[in-house]
């Protein structure tokens, strides 16, 4: 399941990462070799095994329904690179 | 002067120079090793803690990835050069509290993704003990600080090793507790499942310390647990007589140096001899540790860097044509390219058509390891083995190669994967460098490890060598 | 040509009504300035966590609970991973393969009174996405996070409706729910109640045919247009010969028409997984017990007891079951006026429903609360009082003129029932009126209301008509 070039441009899509050319290469090469590494996992005796999403059995602990922040606008706003009117801007997204 | 420890501090008493100017003295004096990102002279100064507190007037420092109100936090990363977080992280808050000085933000792996803190936006850090060596990652800075001798103990964190194998690499003592032990908020996130602050010190007795003040249940962290902490001080004094320490084949494997397999035989003879009783075991899935973690770690890591796209804070590209040119290049630019790698590697394995055959796997693998470590602890108090396979490589060694890079955690990515508490400690030295052995416990059971810690730092004075680095 | 059948399925968004975030302890109140209620876990800062909100895990099984769904003892919080900028963590938490709802149904009732039960896929935990305001600047669009993580179950139906009716039907009927269980505050305008609709068309007998979704469709007029129109424009389009495409489409209200979002083609991949901040949500046993007994008598049950134990006209039933305030105001002056539902009914569905309707309030800010209007009726029930003065004592009422036997009292209104003294009042008239008289008796039986009208006049319609109507015609037919 080698990774080539058009994949690579469709995960660095997803992942919103725009590659330099000159790296492309490089990064397929790694991407592939660590393919290989996992591949693996393919042979291990698991099917029969829950999948271990958190290393303990446990619960997630929950929070009383209860307001307890403040309003952290200008904090938010000394953070931020571009903020007006209380709004965080980003290029025009047309719907 | 001697290796800095809280006993040492405490007993310099009124007459030493004032313990928070020698060190910022002495980070002056480091400042080639280039274990910090931000020093904060004033801000250090600036504390005046309650001389009752437990750690009153101890300067430290905080790897850069635990957010520090008014503080830059880096994480190594150009992305977050200038991010100066209007919060304190759950355990930043918890060490002022405890009279504990911050005097900085240690080097660190972008985003804690590395091994040898080659990584860092910031540039790599030095060994203290062969300045054309690594530190360790990913918490290099703090290690290599601690083993200069300018702190007495750092912070670190602990996905795949990240505080274990830079304190083995640095001769130095590194505790990951227990996950959920410690709160993650306020610690930038890699990889969600695995992460967990620990600490580096000299000593088992000083981790002991130090994790007694982070430890403990956050509100604020819904996976941090609801469980008393022990004493762990306490605990120091319990000994390791009749306690048996399981001694992993597979973690003296074909990859690990005959020297690393008998340097670190030696120290647990040296337990044995306080009255351990050493028994083998076997971890069978070991080897898979490694490609599960691969999967899982980069899968988590590449959600949690999505938060990063220059709108809200962080690296924002200049002039952007759109908003998916904004997207693409704040992170294009922002991120060093392992943190690309594993970003990408992470999509993929998430992605459409191999989330199967890929994460779903890996989680099912990690359930196996896990389950492997419960058997073996049917039997044993304690898992032992090296550290590392060998000691710390030269820097540049294994910056062309990922792959080696990664094939070098081997011994530590499985406590990870399974959630468990362990402790690396120093163990002698090959060539004049030093060997770690690691002591893997049982979730929650972090007492035992500062048992067997202080056991073997009482009878054994590897962790109070100073490497040629240190500041004396 | 045989004909084309539509099949809509709706995912509804329905706000959960918490006073803080589903993952963080910001507000979340309507109309803040922007970002104000934008908590640094909201805002993803570097470092934050996500902690769920225990209540709306309560209002959410207490949803799964009402529709008759099997509620997970463990449910899973996901991640659906896409970039928008009012998706500030680069996800979305939300719940993929273990929801905290599935199955159950929904009964919809028609307009025409037909009803169709609506099988549910799922209900699913998530949280809201914040705004992205286009309009505000000239070259950018400015995102205010204030609405981010505001708690909401995204309510999946099977696609088992066939036409914009039953869409709106079900949708009415879990608006009605969600707001009976208290859940939700249903404000439509607001954005606390929207919905998506899946819409395809095929011949029946045939595969399914090719899905479009609308998004966040706000009203429910608007859904009906919306959906009208696209299954016009697909039946329009498959008898022309073309295919339909996959694809997301916007309804533009001005226009009435839908249009192309965005194509199968560029749908994301979510790549879901089980978010690892986040460990499985579990409901003991004590708790579904708790939350079983906490659920209140549901609308349906209501309706059907209505009906069939209290002997109600379908419309009273319907309407004393849209809406639970209402409902329970009933329940409380029926408990104060046994034996009544009828009366209680047509005043609460007549007269005070036209108060508040004029007054454009609802019924919890009705002038005249359960007790009072349940003493008003006592007085029509013991006769103390016609039908027509208690109109008036109601508009006194209304006036905060006090209760009403206070009313009653100081206007004098109180009913004259004693036979004697109505028995008097006639002779006298009688006595006013013998013309009239001598023609009733001569045949004229018109006149007879003539008197009623009389005596009621002379009595400040206090008299009581009946006995009015009784005694009058005993005088005149007895002396005949």
């Amino acid at each position: 399941m080698a990774i080539e070039t058009a994949q690579l441009h469709h995960l660095a899509h997803l992942a919103r990462l725009d590659l330099p050319v000159a790296e492309e290469q490089r990064l397929a090469q790694d991407l592939n070799a660590l393919l290989g590494l996992v591949a693996q996992l393919q042979d291990a005796a698991v099917d029969a095994l829950t999948p271990m999403a958190h290393p303990h059995d446990v619960a997630a602990s929950l929070r009383p329904d209860r307001v307890d922040e403040i309003d952290r606008s200008s904090e938010l706003e000394r953070i931020a690179p571009l903020m007006q009117g209380g709004l965080f801007l980003v290029p025009k997204v047309i719907e | 002067m001697s290796a800095l420890t809280l006993a040492s501090l405490r007993a310099a008493g009124q007459n030493s120079p004032e313990p928070v100017e020698r060190a910022l003295a002495a980070a002056q004096a480091v400042a080639p090793l280039n274990a910090l990102i931000s020093l904060d002279a004033e801000g250090a100064r600036r504390c005046t803690a309650a001389t009752d507190a437990p750690l009153s007037g101890v300067p430290f420092v905080h790897k850069d990835l635990f957010c520090t109100r008014g503080l830059r936090t880096t994480c190594g990363s150009k992305m977050l050069a200038d991010f100066v977080p209007p919060y304190d992280a759950t355990i930043v808050e918890r060490l002022a509290k405890a009279g504990a000085v911050t005097i900085g933000k240690a080097n660190m792996d972008e985003f804690a993704m590395g091994s040898s803190n080659e990584n860092s936006a910031f540039g790599p850090v030095c060994n203290p003990w062969d300045t054309t060596r690594v530190p360790g990652g990913s918490s290099g800075g703090s290690a290599a600080l601690v083993a200069a001798n300018v702190v007495a103990f750092a912070t670190g964190s602990d996905t795949g090793g990240s505080v274990r194998q830079p304190a083995a690499f640095c001769g130095i003592t590194g505790f990951k507790p227990t996950y959920g032990r410690v709160s993650r908020y306020g610690m930038v996130a890699y990889a969600s499942s695995l992460d967990q602050a620990g600490v580096l010190a000299r000593s088992a007795a000083d981790c002991a310390e130090v994790l007694q003040v982070m430890a403990g249940h956050d509100p604020r962290d819904a996976t941090s647990v609801e469980r008393p902490v022990d004493d762990y001080r306490a605990a120091l004094e319990l000994g390791v007589r009749g306690l048996r320490i399981g001694v992993a084949r597979p973690l003296f494997g074909a990859g690990v140096r005959d020297a690393m397999q008998a340097t670190v035989h030696a120290a647990l003879r040296e337990l044995e001899a306080a009255g351990a009783v050493l028994v083998d075991v076997d971890l069978p899935s070991l080897p898979l540790s490694i490609p599960a973690y691969y999967v899982i770690a980069p899968a988590e890591a590449s959600s949690n860097l999505s938060r990063y796209d220059g709108v809200r804070y962080g690296h924002r590209a200049e002039n952007a044509k759109g908003l998916r040119d904004l997207y693409g290049r704040s992170r294009a630019e922002g991120f060093g390219t392992e943190v690309k790698r594993r970003i990408l590697t992470g999509t993929y394995v998430l992605s459409s058509g191999y989330y199967d055959a890929y994460y779903r796997r890996a989680q099912q693998v990690r359930r196996l390891i896990a389950d492997d470590f419960a058997r073996a602890f049917a039997g044993v108090d304690l898992i032992a083995g090296p550290t590392t396979p060998d000691v710390a490589f030269r820097l540049g060694e294994k910056t062309a190669d990922p792959l080696a890079m990664y094939a070098a955690d081997i011994n530590t990515v499985a406590v990870n994967l399974a959630g468990l508490p362990a402790i690396s400690l120093p163990a002698g030295f090959i060539d004049g460098l030093p060997a770690g052995l690691q002591l893997i416990g049982r979730a929650f059971d972090e007492a035992r490890l500062f048992a067997a810690g202080h056991a073997l730092q009482s009878r054994s004075d590897w962790h109070l060598q100073l490497a040629p680095g240190a500041v004396r | 040509m045989s004909a084309w059948q539509p099949v809509i399925g709706l995912e509804i968004h329905v706000q959960l009504q918490t006073c803080s975030k589903l993952f963080s302890g910001a507000s979340t109140a309507y109309g803040a300035e922007p970002n104000t209620q934008t908590s640094f876990v909201d805002a993803a800062l570097p470092g934050t966590l996500p902690v769920p909100n225990a209540e709306a895990i309560r209002m959410a099984a207490r949803f799964g609970l009402a529709v008759g769904a099997e509620v997970a003892a463990e449910s899973i919080f996901a991640r659906k991973n896409y970039f928008y900028p009012d998706s500030p963590k680069g996800y979305q938490i939300s719940q993929y393969e273990q929801p905290i709802v599935s199955g159950g149904s929904v009964l919809a009732r028609l307009d025409d009174g037909r009803e169709i039960r609506v099988q549910l896929t799922r209900a699913h935990l998530e949280e809201d996405a914040g705004k992205s305001l286009h309009d505000a600047f000239h070259a950018a669009s400015g995102i205010d996070l204030n609405r981010a993580g505001t708690p909401l179950i995204e309510v999946v139906s099977e696609p088992v409706l066939h036409s914009s009716a039953e869409a709106v039907a079900y949708m009415k009927a879990v608006h009605r729910l969600v707001r009976w269980l208290g859940i939700c505050d249903g404000n439509l305008q607001e954005g606390s109640f929207r919905c998506d609709a899946n819409v395809s068309v095929h011949q029946p007998g045939t595969p399914l045919g090719t899905r479009c979704e609308i998004k966040n469709v706000n009203s429910f007029r608007f859904v009906e247009k919306a959906i009208d129109y696209e299954i016009e424009r697909q039946i329009r389009a498959l008898e022309n010969g073309e295919r339909i495409v996959q694809e997301t489409r916007l309804y533009d209200a001005a226009a009435n028409k839908t249009r192309t979002m965005r194509s199968k083609e560029d749908a994301e991949d979510y790549r879901y997984f089980p978010d690892p901040d986040l460990p499985p949500i579990r409901i003991s046993p004590a708790e579904f017990e708790a939350l079983r007994a906490a659920l209140p008598e549901l609308p349906d049950a209501r309706r059907a007891r209505y009906l069939d134990a209290l002997g109600l006209t379908p419309y009273d039933a319907d309407k004393l079951t849209e809406d639970r305030a209402i409902s329970d105001y009933f329940e409380a002056v029926l408990a104060s006026t046994p034996g009544q539902p009828k009366l209680v009914a047509n005043w609460i569905n007549g007269e005070l429903a036209a108060a508040l309707n004029e007054a454009q309030a609802d019924i919890g800010a009705s002038r005249i609360g359960a007790a009072d209007l349940a003493g008003l009726l006592a007085r029509i029930v013991d006769g103390s009082i016609s039908g027509k003065i208690a109109k008036d004592v109601f508009a006194a009422m209304w006036a905060r003129e006090g209760s009403a036997d206070a009313i009653i009292d100081a206007r004098g209104l109180r009913q004259i029932s004693d036979s004697g003294a109505i028995g008097s009042m006639l002779d006298a008239l009688l006595a006013q009126f013998p013309e009239q008289v001598a023609k009733y008796r001569a045949g004229d039986a018109k006149l007879f209301q003539f008197l009623v009208g009389q005596a009621m006049k002379a009595t400040r319609g206090q008299a009581n008509p009946a006995q009015v109507n009784a005694l009058l015609r005993e005088r005149l037919d007895a002396s005949r």
